[in-house]
């Protein structure tokens, strides 16, 4: 499984009339979930979510992949 | 400073009223002469209702305000007769460019979507558009232009709103059935009324400078994230018309207005975006800081608020003067029914509904866009400029960066004037029941036309046939006799071969077949449709019956 580098983003049984509003819902979402947090306990939140979609990938070859990309840009 | 517009200076005329002591009586008033009241004036004259707008200036926008135009927006003004105009003298652009420190991260190009009259958005500075709209009105018979009138108090009782009206030569008194509440984001006639608006400011200050370029320089959209020339901020730049750009810098909330205002701190600034070479002059600067909000109705029995009175979102994405074109689009035939008493006041109501459906929408995509421009945490900032990295080399990125989205119509699907499709009846395509009109090429009677530019302003039944030449008679009578009510319904037919109608029926031909592809249409389909150019209902086959109980539907007379 190659790793996806396109928009990607929906939720089932909504229709959407714009095609960034997705990824917008998401964005908005994954801010909100940091609102409150202190830097320590937003960044266990950051890596508690990085193992979660991990796992529910699972498949390594696409995880090394996104590491690998991840880590070019840093 | 400014150099490239003149402002007109319209005329203050004595109101009658100061000399002879009576009480004028209208049945409507607009108060406030901006883009959005004087929209809900050419509006209303379209219906026939005559309208007074009082407004407490004598001239135009001061400064270049708002600039970005979008496509329904558009198409509303050329409903009011202004479209060609704005559009003629506005420029269009299509390629925007983002940067991230150093770097352009990526550049994306607006090509407009084909067969549509209007492009996505054109840029204008606000005063243009409002000095058409002036002009426009003041050429109309049923709209009376009143400057340097100041409302200074209102009293709403029972069906009378009575306005006290200051000029220079004294007070005078206004009865009004409606009046339409267009003053703007501190509107007087919500705090005479003690109406409350709720909703956050934001705690950041930006810079807005207009600047006249001396070279040409392109007609691109270029926004900086955290720029070496103005680090941790952002920075805007957008043409205009005239050679104008406008330039807005992210100044933080900290920043003094007064300091940075003046031109001896603004020049420096843009000296160091634009490299020292190049000449320009200063033609407008502002300080400005901005609020998300909204009231909780915008109907208050016979007061009607529309525009920023009503709602204020953040100036990314342009959705000020865009929604509220869009609100009086929405309110004038509404108003217009309840005034002849062919629908209850209940469809006003169902204005402020629908409305404030889009004012979410547009608060939310507005608050989203100043969420990423300036990150208020710092967690938020890291995936902010993640974001921006990634946007360089991979497609995903670059669909979440989010410099203010383009303005675009709300689908107002939860509508209660809509009728939902029916079970058996299936269509593609995004024009259900609720959806703002999609345009089309056409041609009428030989010529080519729009499909936008021949709806509005009445309901219509609008009928997909192969051939309208072979229409059975029993089809043709139907269409005729879809009035109900007083309320008319007018049949349209689109033809996707050429031909002409016995009786009165007008036909559009659809000769590449892109309006039966946009509304899904096939041989029978018929679509009822708002005088806004919203979509009430549709079926697959023609049913009188039904149609008028959309109508009634529609209009809150179910």
């Amino acid at each position: 499984m190659a790793l996806n580098l396109n928009p990607n983003f929906s939720e089932a049984g909504k229709r959407y009339f714009s095609a960034h509003s997705p990824g917008d819902d998401f964005y908005e979402m994954l801010i909100t979930a940091h609102r409150d947090l202190s830097d320590e306990q937003s960044e266990l939140l950051n890596a508690r979510l990085i193992l979660l979609l991990a796992n529910h990938i699972g498949d390594i070859g696409t995880l090394r992949e996104a590491l690998d990309i991840a880590r070019e840009g840093v | 400073m400014l150099t490239t517009y003149t402002y007109p200076k319209f005329e203050y005329r004595t109101p009658p009223e100061i000399a002879s002591g009576q009480t004028l009586k209208v049945p409507v008033v607009v108060v406030g002469a901006g883009p959005v009241g004087l929209g809900a004036a050419l509006d209303l004259q379209l219906h026939d209702v005559p309208v007074l707008v009082l407004d407490e200036d004598d001239t135009v926008s001061i400064g270049s305000r708002g600039v970005c135009y979008a496509k329904r927006a558009l198409e509303i003004l050329d409903r009011y007769g202004v479209g060609d105009a704005v559009c003629d003298k506005g420029v269009s652009w299509n390629v925007g460019r983002t940067f991230f420190r150093e770097q352009e991260v990526y550049n994306f190009n607006l090509v407009p979507e084909p067969d549509h009259h209007r492009p996505g958005m054109v840029n204008l500075q606000q005063y243009y558009l409002e000095e058409y709209l002036a002009a426009r009105a003041a050429s109309r018979p049923n709209i009376e232009l009143r400057w340097k009138n100041k409302v200074v108090s209102v009293v709403q009782t029972g069906k009378t709103v009575t306005l006290k009206v200051e000029t220079e030569d004294g007070v005078y008194t206004v009865e009004t059935d409606w009046l339409i509440a267009a003053d703007g984001a501190r509107s007087p006639i919500r705090r005479m009324l003690d109406l409350e608006i709720d909703g956050k400011i934001f705690m950041d200050r930006f810079l807005i400078a207009d600047v006249v370029m001396k070279a040409d320089f392109p007609a691109e959209r270029w926004f900086w994230f955290d720029p070496p020339f103005h680090p941790g901020q952002s920075v805007l730049l957008h043409k205009q018309t005239d050679s104008v750009f406008r330039i807005d810098f992210q100044l933080g909330w900290d920043a003094d207005p007064e300091e940075e205002r003046k031109p001896e701190n603004v020049l420096p600034r843009i000296k160091a975006m634009l490299g020292d070479q190049r000449e320009f002059e200063l033609e407008w600067v502002s300080v400005y800081t901005f609020q998300c909000r909204r009231m909780g109705s915008f109907n208050h029995g016979r007061v009607l608020f529309v525009g920023d009175a009503a709602h204020q979102v953040s100036p990314f994405g342009a959705r000020g003067a865009n929604s509220g074109l869009q609100d009086v689009d929405n309110l004038g035939w509404k108003l217009k029914l309840v005034m002849d008493g062919k629908a209850p006041a209940r469809l006003l109501d169902s204005y402020s509904e629908e409305r404030i459906f889009a004012a979410d929408e547009n608060l939310l995509n507005s608050t989203r866009s100043t969420d990423f421009i300036t990150p208020k945490s710092k967690v938020s900032k890291t995936f902010r400029n993640a974001v921006l990295g990634l946007a360089k080399n991979h497609a995903f990125g670059r669909a979440l960066v989010n410099s203010g989205r383009l303005s675009v119509p709300a689908f107002l699907t939860a509508s209660i004037l809509n009728t939902p499709d029916e079970a058996d009846d299936t269509f593609a395509g995004r024009m259900l029941p609720g959806a703002p009109m999609d345009d089309a090429p056409l041609r009428d009677t030989g010529a080519d036309c729009w499909l936008l530019d021949k709806v509005g302003n009445r309901f219509i039944a609008l009928y997909f046939a192969d051939d309208a030449a072979v229409l059975p008679a029993p089809t043709l009578a139907m269409l005729a006799n879809l009035s109900c009510g007083g309320i008319a319904v007018q049949p349209l037919v689109i033809s996707a071969r050429p031909g002409r109608l016995a009786g009165d029926i007008p036909v559009l031909e659809d000769p590449r077949g892109i309006a039966a592809q946009r509304y899904d249409a096939k041989p029978g389909t018929v679509y009822l449709l708002r005088p806004d150019q919203h979509v009430a209902a549709r079926w697959r086959t023609l049913d009188a019956k039904k149609i008028k109980a959309a109508v009634a539907r529609a209009t809150c007379n179910a």
